[in-house]
């Protein structure tokens, strides 16, 4: 066994121990430790992208020291490791980008604990993405909820209290049902790890046993992830959430806490169910309906709201709808798609929480569009960030969103039918909805402001650099991404 | 029918809790009884689970007199399950219970509903 397959295991037991660690450091030296420990884990990862790239297959570790069906594993693919360089690289550059917000919006002597929930939050992510075993999963979704919550309330206003319990309440509930089912698998199966689970769930798919039982479970999963990652019918908890918590939350929760959920889904439909049984249960077509709804009511949503910030929050809704949406077309293709524009969206939406951020500050701390005019010529990175996110969400050829749009597009015509239909016709009127709200703030930020802009400070040189070194990864994504949708082709190929 | 009552018992009782604890977690407007709701969904669970592993006529596996036959226990995992849940439980308990004081403590009140109305009014 090579040493770099230690990786995953040193990447989240790292975390674990910063997090303990910082809890009795100074916020200073708790902020190093968090952006040394995201950019180890980057450099990390990456040693271990190339290294299972070279070997082209993935291996499994034995966490303690029982072999397989009683142990705990962890396993890396391509396209585990490929997303745990991703969810490093957006951790390390939002944490810079917003570290001034946090410095001024959080309480000095507890600013430590922000960093000790964000190393928390790092170790449930790649916790999440590499665990073989379903009951662990579980817990480190509940770690990830934990962290969520007090990433949410560490701007201690009336606002961010209430998005925050209800975060928890509905994270909860969806808790809950990803319990009973996990529940009901094991009862099912008799094993925890994925594998194995695998291995029965096929047995009695080909024997046609516990069909209905099967079924309810692979609802009751989807329901409680779809829930946690905020697919349409479930987001109310969404838009308060990101719209009012520090810029750096709103930028981890919506590019990597709701990701890893999305991650985990696509695990367990490829891991433990396999694509047949999945489909046998129709609940794609629920996520392609869904999917498709979120995605235009998510932009209606946005185009209605006033607050810029908000704004971006519903946009999230309409982009975890196409994320659905490609999904739920239940094909190998569909996920690649899928997991494709989670990266995207998850670098562009990262970068427009916080540009939008540096943009209001600039305009007087006033989240309306009038404030807002000129104001990307007062902060050029966070004006040429936001524009960069907002061409990306349009879909506008070169970068990231249009990629992933023509995936989803392909895969959906390659199946035919109603379904290719539906893609078409609703990617047709989201992109024109997204253009409407997302153009229309970018005009409005490069307009020449008449009025007289109140006296603000200066933008911050450190979250300028980081929104350069953002906008220039979206842009990377848009002009260079075959390698990596080739690696997430490989990386499924390897999942199942 | 019947057989869930006879045979399942436990593990339709299991069910029902755990729809009474969900609907109070989801509907109460009261932060303490939505808590109340969340424990008895926990513990719906952690019944289901412990019904699961238990055999009829067998001890729980803890090896005394050095007696290894596996014939003799229950099954082990489902209780290691039901601890590890106990645990999350009790620190999301402890963690909404943190959130319910803070909140009482700004607004005076518990219905999530009026809270809520309260937190618009409020600037940023």
């Amino acid at each position: 066994m090579a040493f770099i397959q230690n990786v995953p295991f040193f990447s989240i037991i790292l975390s674990m121990v910063s997090g303990i660690v910082s809890s009795v450091l100074k916020r200073n030296a708790a902020r190093r430790v968090t952006l040394a420990l995201a950019t180890a884990v980057l450099i990390l990862n990456s040693m271990l992208t190339v290294f299972i790239f070279r070997t082209g297959e993935s291996y499994t570790y034995m966490m303690g020291h029982f072999p397989a069906p009683w142990g705990n594993e962890i396993r890396a693919g391509l396209l585990e490791s490929v997303m745990a360089c991703c969810f490093a690289l957006i951790m390390l550059l939002s944490l810079l980008g917003g570290l001034h917000k946090v410095d001024l919006q959080i309480n000095e002597h507890k600013q430590n604990l922000y960093f000790i929930m964000a190393d928390l939050m790092l170790a449930s992510l790649l916790a999440l993405v590499y665990t073989n075993d379903s009951f662990t999963a579980y817990v480190f979704i509940e770690i990830n909820t934990i962290a969520a919550c007090a990433l949410i309330m560490s701007r201690q206003n009336g606002h961010c209290l209430v998005a925050a319990t209800k975060y928890m309440i509905m994270n909860l509930l969806a808790s809950g049902l990803l319990l009973m089912a996990l529940t009901f698998l094991y009862g099912l199966t008799g094993h925890l790890l994925m594998s194995n689970i695998r291995e029965s769930v096929q047995a009695l798919h080909e024997s046609g046993q516990y069909n209905t039982a099967l079924t309810v479970v692979v609802v009751l999963i989807t329901v409680s992830l779809c829930i946690k990652s905020a697919l349409f019918p479930f987001h109310e908890w969404l838009p308060d959430a990101y719209g009012y918590s520090t810029p750096a939350s709103a930028a981890m929760l919506s590019s990597l806490i709701s990701k890893s959920y999305l991650f985990l889904l696509i695990k367990i439909y490829y891991r433990v169910f396999g694509l047949e049984v999945v489909r046998m249960s129709g609940i794609t077509n629920i996520l392609f309906l869904f999917g498709a709804l979120g995605m235009i009511l998510g932009s209606v949503s946005a185009i209605r709201e006033r607050d810029i910030r908000r704004m971006v929050a519903f946009s999230s809704v309409a982009q975890i709808g196409y994320i659905y949406m490609a999904l739920g077309l239940g094909t190998k293709e569909g996920t690649a798609a899928a997991i494709f524009h989670m990266i995207v969206h998850a670098a562009a939406k990262s970068m427009l929480f916080l540009s939008s951020s540096g943009l209001i500050d600039v305009s007087g701390d006033i989240k309306q569009f009038r404030p807002l005019r000129g104001s990307g010529y007062r902060n050029i990175p966070a004006g040429v960030a936001f524009t960069v996110g907002a061409l990306s969400m349009v879909g506008v050829p070169l970068m990231g969103g249009f990629l992933s749009k023509m995936y989803v597009a392909s895969s959906a015509l390659s199946i035919g039918g109603m379904k290719a239909v539906i893609v078409l016709a609703g990617l047709g009127i989201s992109t024109i909805l997204n253009t409407v709200y997302f153009l229309h703030t970018v005009i409005s930020i490069y307009r020449p402001n008449k009025d007289a802009v109140p006296a603000c400070e200066k933008p911050d040189t450190l979250s300028g650099i980081a929104l350069w070194a953002m906008a220039a990864f979206n842009v990377l994504l848009g002009t260079f991404s075959v390698p990596l949708y080739n690696a997430i082709r490989t990386g499924l190929d390897m999942f199942a | 029918m019947a057989l869930l009552f006879t045979e399942h018992l436990y593990e339709t009782v299991s069910v029902i809790l755990f729809g009474i604890g969900f609907t109070t977690l989801l509907l109460n407007r009261n932060l303490i009884k939505k808590i109340i709701g969340l424990n008895i969904m926990d513990t719906a669970v952690y019944l289901f689970l412990a019904s699961m592993g238990y055999i009829e006529g067998r001890v729980a596996p803890i090896v005394v007199n050095n007696v290894t036959d596996m014939e003799v226990y229950i099954n082990p995992v489902p209780s290691g399950l039901v601890l590890t849940g106990i645990v999350v439980s009790v620190s999301v308990t402890a963690l909404m219970l943190a959130l319910t004081i803070r909140l009482y403590r700004r607004y005076g009140t518990l219905d999530i509903d009026r809270i809520t109305a309260l937190a618009k009014g409020e600037q940023e």
